[in-house]
């Protein structure tokens, strides 16, 4: 593949515009990849304040992937029978009954002033966001005294004492992306959107990429091996559909477009929540910064991420490749000096 | 979600907190059967702290009339009405009236024997509660006594306040389990948002109708919003979010036994009319009721095309007529009886989603022949080789003679069609792919079933196939598979003049004979021979009411009774609310919408003397479907159980009535004793602590109805995969029930067994001063299928709203106990050993 060779070039040096190659900030994902023409990175901005459970994701994804159901078993995890990420599941809602009241704001705040027929009279006239088949009004395009292209906070009154979190994870096409790394056959790649697609006429089967993953999203079939997951819906994004999940989802609580706009957005959202009193409100995966260099796929959620089943700081398996090869080779100069030392001795 | 974006604020009063609830602003749990107590209570709040709309009331609604003097309310007579009979339990609602009209007593020949057949219910009543839900009840002739002061204390205004006064926050808590704050609090919000300035919606399922006293429900709510001035007006309303897919449609080209399509009266078999008495004694004098010999001479110009003269009354004689009531439920005792021997299925499974599935299956093993038209096998289609009566060896497969015949069925997207959704919205569907193998669309079926009787018959000279033979059955078909044009159907049914021509509106009809229409108030659908529904218009390149995004009845309006938008000058009540007003200079209705009102009657117009029909209504009768064009907050006539909603408690229920003496409705429809169908004792009658918990069905987003769409599809079974009970922790412990071990759940009808889901989400309620565990049992699962569980509908009785005929699966009560059920002639012995230890036989629950 462009991107291993790419890669594997460019690995010798970090270029400071484009970032680091194996952590850390990298703005151009496509583009360090080896894509001279690369495409605005897409992603999904999962909010789940406005997930309301329905699972379209889970079946729109199934049904345009082909993916085969994985099971009938009632697990008794509130209504989640999925359970979680993996081979045949590529899109996987959770479901967390909670005995606490969601944040305590006022329903409905800030809307007294809000011209709900001024803003009906716009709807559907802000265009889509730029990139193939955007599903959601840029920030700004939003109609006259709507909020700013979002949906109200879930909003309790505190009374109830009880709350049901709802949230559909997928893949998270990290920025640095340890299944890509340590793919040996290739089959796992980095597309001209930035997202990572693993290709099932050439994985053999080897499995590295399994461990790699650390959000443990990428999984092996039972029967023959192969490894399965999240595409971003390569096959639609290249005719200019949105993936399957995002055109399903009946909130926009999956939004899909360019990462940049999508992190702007969930940027305005968390803050907005923040100021109608929902102060668990915050983002997941949206960070640069963090281990894994950013997701393409990011999340607001309403909890620690433990409660989602995410891991709370996750960091890509090969950050510290450059440092163990560095151990390694200091060690192999040890062992050599040792010996040589030996001799030197023996010599005596 | 939307409107929550938007600012509104979203109620959600439910017993089980639910994904809808985890989106609302305030969750209600509330017992399950106690929602009209809980409904007057906030009626009761309007009337005794004055929040009510004054001017709308006086102006738009029935308020100011004043009543006759002997009409007796529930609060005079301990829970029932004046006028009831309670041996044949129906109303005689001459009481009911409005002072200074009187009603024309109907004319013709009525069978009073048949009327009064036991179980057979009144002839006349029967079929007309229903009948006239899109409000063609006439209230008599006469000028109608009115007191605009609302103080005269007969009349409207003042009953109503009397009849709610009982309904205080405290009663709500007791018999609803909803605390004194909690209820404040939704009062508060649904007053606030409503008036001049704002409107409230409500939106209600079918756990508002499912009831014994369902269509009151819906009424308390009307009682309500009219109150607020809610009606006619945007973003007002109440909205029925329909179980299936164009369930809208269904009535409105009435699949109902007593309806003709448009909501016309279906004929009565033991009455002798005429085309001109009927039209006499069923259409309004006033309204558009008053047209009805229009509307029905099209139809019957649509079904009998040229047979249809002047000199044969339009072939009204060929139409079928009623001889009771034919539910659903009484179909089933009629197949019971022997008197019903073949029954079609179309995309239904009533062996699963119809109450009392046992009963459902005796009545399929008395027929003769069978036809199910479905996607896949479904428990109505198999019952008789390995349904749970074959299990318990209460029938044996050998023994049953009904021929049955699987016919396999197209889905919506192998077919072109209409949905009409709840705002009356018909949208077209086109046809994506062809059915696979044998399978067909319903039209096509019909379509070819009809050509070959009419075949068969066509040497004939019987005149009883005549109807058959002289019916318009002409639709060209295309393709391979013969389809029908649906098309074709779509203009047949918005009609055409002498020439052929398309009609654009209603108005145009005649009672001549020059005009056919197959539904009145789809008149319009196919205008200018153009097919409106297909009209995919974006919402950016209209305004906001879009009126060019498919097309509505009546007319392409939006709101139905839109009139009431404006204040009676013409003018809107408020700029924030604006949807149509009178533009004096040009004379005409303007505004948003489409007027529901005739274009260029001006809001000071008063009717002449003696006017009739649509010319009867004044510039200020916004309601023009109302034979008085007002909205009623009270129902002189029309329903079969009362003029003001009042709160009965459920047929099976473990609570006392605390607001009358009368424990249920005493005009609820029971259906002649059965051994499969017995009821429960309630409340404080011996034997009601048997069955202590309330029991509701209710739905997953993940399956469909009674599962034939989904339970067999691998990508929605492994959502949802097994049949399960929702329970709270305390009733877990109180019962020794495991999560996700077993439990099983017994009423006086039957016993099933499902997994246990234990959550806070169905919350015990302080009712009565006692705590009340409730069980909610989605009702999607059938023995069939990718997934399987039990039905929850085998618990249900047969008791039904008397004016819907609709089965009580929302309320009633059952006993949960750990483990799984026993199998075999076992599970029979359990429920009988229930029934003894309830001292249950055919008596009991079946007081008036």
């Amino acid at each position: 593949m462009t991107d291993d060779t790419a890669a594997q070039a460019a690995r010798t040096s970090v270029d400071p515009a484009r970032g680091n190659l194996l952590f850390g900030s990298q703005p151009d994902v496509a583009g360090a990849a080896g894509y001279t023409d690369a495409r605005p990175r897409m992603g999904f901005f999962t909010d789940t304040s406005v997930c309301i459970g329905c699972k379209a994701c889970e079946v729109a994804c199934k049904e345009w992937n082909a993916i085969p159901e994985d099971g009938l078993e009632l697990t008794g995890m509130s209504y989640d029978n999925t359970q979680g990420l993996g081979a045949d599941t590529w899109r996987h809602v959770a479901f967390i009954e909670q005995r606490k009241p969601l944040g305590g704001q006022e329903p409905g705040i800030g809307h007294e002033d809000v011209d709900v027929f001024a803003a009906a009279a716009d709807l559907g006239t802000s265009p889509s966001s730029p990139g193939p088949g955007a599903t959601v009004p840029e920030p700004g395009s939003v109609p006259a005294g709507a909020p700013t292209g979002a949906i109200s906070p879930v909003a309790p009154d505190g009374r109830t004492e009880l709350r049901w979190l709802m949230s559909s994870d997928v893949c998270k096409h990290c920025t640095h992306a340890a299944c890509l790394d340590v793919c040996p056959t290739g089959s796992l790649f980095r597309t001209e959107f930035g997202t990572v697609v693993v290709q099932e006429d050439i994985c053999n089967g080897c499995g590295y990429c399994v461990p790699a993953c650390p959000y443990g999203v990428i999984d092996q079939r039972p029967d023959d091996g192969r490894a399965w997951k999240c595409t971003l819906c390569y096959d639609r994004l290249g005719t200019g559909m949105e993936p399957a999940c995002a055109k399903a989802c009946p909130t926009d609580s999956i939004q899909f477009g360019p990462v940049d706009e999508l992190r702007e957005r969930a940027a305005t959202r968390v803050e907005r929540l923040r100021a109608a009193g929902v102060t668990d409100a915050r983002l997941y995966g949206e960070d640069p910064q963090d281990g894994v260099g950013g997701d393409g796929a990011f999340f607001l959620l309403l909890d620690q991420p433990e409660v989602y089943g995410l891991p709370p700081d996750p960091v890509v398996t090969t950050r510290d490749l450059p440092a163990m090869w560095r151990h390694a080779a200091a060690a192999a100069a040890s062992l050599a000096a040792m010996a040589v030392v030996s001799f030197v001795r023996r010599a005596r | 979600m939307e409107a929550k974006a938007r600012g509104a604020k979203v109620i959600h009063v439910d017993p089980r907190f639910t994904r809808t609830s985890a989106q609302a602003d305030v969750h209600v749990p509330l017992r399950a059967g106690s929602d009209i107590a809980f409904l007057g209570g906030i009626i009761n709040h309007v009337l005794s702290n004055d929040k009510y709309f004054r001017d709308y009331v006086v102006a738009y609604t029935n308020g100011p009339v004043v009543l006759r003097e002997d009409f007796r309310d529930t609060e005079d007579l301990d829970g029932v009405f004046s006028g009831l009979d309670p041996d044949t339990r129906t109303y005689d609602n001459s009481s009911w009236q409005y002072a200074g009209t009187e009603m024309q007593a109907a004319s013709g020949q009525r069978d009073q024997e048949y009327d009064q057949r036991p179980g057979g219910g009144s002839v006349s009543e029967a079929a007309r509660g229903e009948a006239h839900g899109a409000g063609g009840a006439d209230v008599g002739e006469g000028r109608p006594e009115r007191d605009e002061t609302l103080t005269h204390p007969r009349c409207v205004f003042q009953v109503l306040k009397r009849h709610y006064a009982r309904y205080t926050p405290e009663m709500v808590e007791s018999v609803c389990g909803v605390p004194p704050d909690l209820f404040r609090q939704v009062c508060e919000l649904v007053t606030e948002n409503s008036g001049r300035d704002r409107t409230t919606a409500f939106a209600y399922a079918v756990g508002w109708t499912q009831h014994t006293v369902g269509v009151q429900y819906i009424r308390a709510a009307c009682v309500l919003q009219l109150l607020l001035g809610n009606i006619g007006r945007p973003g007002g309303g109440i909205l029925a979010l329909r179980g299936h897919a164009s369930i809208q449609g269904s009535t409105d080209i009435s699949t109902l036994f007593n309806l003709l399509p448009g909501y016309i009266p279906m004929r009565h078999a033991h009455q002798e009319q005429g085309l001109d008495a009927f039209v006499r004694d069923e259409a309004a004098h006033k309204g558009y009721w008053g047209n009805m010999r229009s509307y029905l001479v099209s139809l019957l110009k649509a079904y009998w095309g040229e047979a249809a003269t002047d000199e044969n009354d339009f072939c009204f004689d060929y139409l079928p007529r009623l001889t009771g009531s034919h539910s659903t439920y009484e179909t089933v005792m009629a197949q019971l009886e022997g008197t019903c021997k073949g029954y079609f299925l179309m995309g239904e499974n009533p062996a699963v989603g119809s109450a009392n599935g046992k009963m459902q299956r005796l009545g399929m093993a008395n027929l003769d022949w069978l036809v199910v038209r479905d996607f896949s096998l479904i428990e109505s289609a198999t019952w008789w080789k390995d349904g749970p009566e074959i299990e318990t060896g209460e029938l044996r497969t050998e023994d049953i003679r009904t021929e049955v015949f699987f016919l396999p069925a197209a889905a919506h997207t192998e077919k072109d069609g209409t949905f009409t959704n709840t705002q009356r919205l018909l949208q077209w569907h086109h046809r994506a792919v062809d059915p696979p193998g044998e399978a067909r669309s319903d039209l096509w079926f019909t379509y070819h079933l009809g050509r070959i009787i009419r075949q068969k018959l066509a040497a004939s000279t019987d005149p009883m196939d005549r109807p058959v033979l002289d019916l318009t059955w002409d639709y060209p078909t295309k393709g391979e598979q013969a389809e029908p044009d649906a098309e074709a159907v779509l203009a047949e049914i918005n009609g055409h003049d002498a020439e052929g021509d398309p009609l654009a509106s209603y108005e145009q009809l005649r009672g001549d004979g020059s005009t056919s229409c197959g539904c009145w108030i789809y008149c319009g659908v196919y205008a200018d021979g153009v097919n409106q529904a297909a009209r995919r218009k974006p919402g950016g390149q209209q305004n906001w009411v879009a009126n060019e995004w498919g097309w509505a009845w009546p007319a392409n309006r939006r709101i139905l009774y839109n009139r009431a938008s404006a204040d009676p000058d013409g003018r809107p009540w408020s700029e924030r609310k604006a949807l149509v007003w009178w533009d004096a200079d040009k004379g005409e209705w303007t505004g948003h919408d489409i007027a529901d009102f005739k274009k260029d009657k001006p809001p000071d117009h008063r009717p002449p003397e003696g006017a009739t029909g649509p010319a009867a209504l004044s510039g200020t009768d916004p309601f023009i479907m109302q034979a008085d064009g007002k909205a009623w907050l009270y129902v002189p006539s029309g329903l079969t159980d009362g003029p003001l909603p009042t709160h009965y408690e459920p047929q099976d229920s473990p609570f006392p009535n605390l607001l009358h003496a009368r424990q249920r409705n005493p005009v609820r429809q029971l259906l002649p004793p059965h051994p499969a169908n017995r009821y429960q004792p309630s409340g404080d009658e011996a034997g009601a602590e048997v069955f202590p918990y309330v029991a509701t069905t209710c739905r997953l987003t993940e399956h469909h109805t009674a599962g034939g769409m989904s339970r067999w599809l691998p990508y929605l079974a492994e959502l949802q995969p097994e049949f399960f009970c929702e329970v709270s922790p305390e009733l877990a412990a109180e019962r020794g029930l495991r999560h996700t071990g077993w439990a099983t759940i017994v009423s006086a009808r039957a016993v099933i067994e499902a997994r246990v889901m234990v959550t806070d989400r169905v919350p015990p309620l302080r009712v009565h001063g006692r705590v009340l565990h409730q069980v909610a049992l989605p009702y999607h699962w059938g023995p069939n299928g990718y997934s399987t569980g039990d039905a929850a509908n085998e618990l249900l009785h047969l008791s039904l709203d008397p004016n819907s005929h609709i089965q009580e699966t929302k309320a009633f009560a059952v006993d949960i106990r750990p483990g799984r059920r026993p199998r075999g002639p076992a599970a029979v012995e359990l429920v009988r050993a229930y029934r003894a230890r309830a001292g249950v036989d055919e008596r009991t629950g079946t007081e008036p």
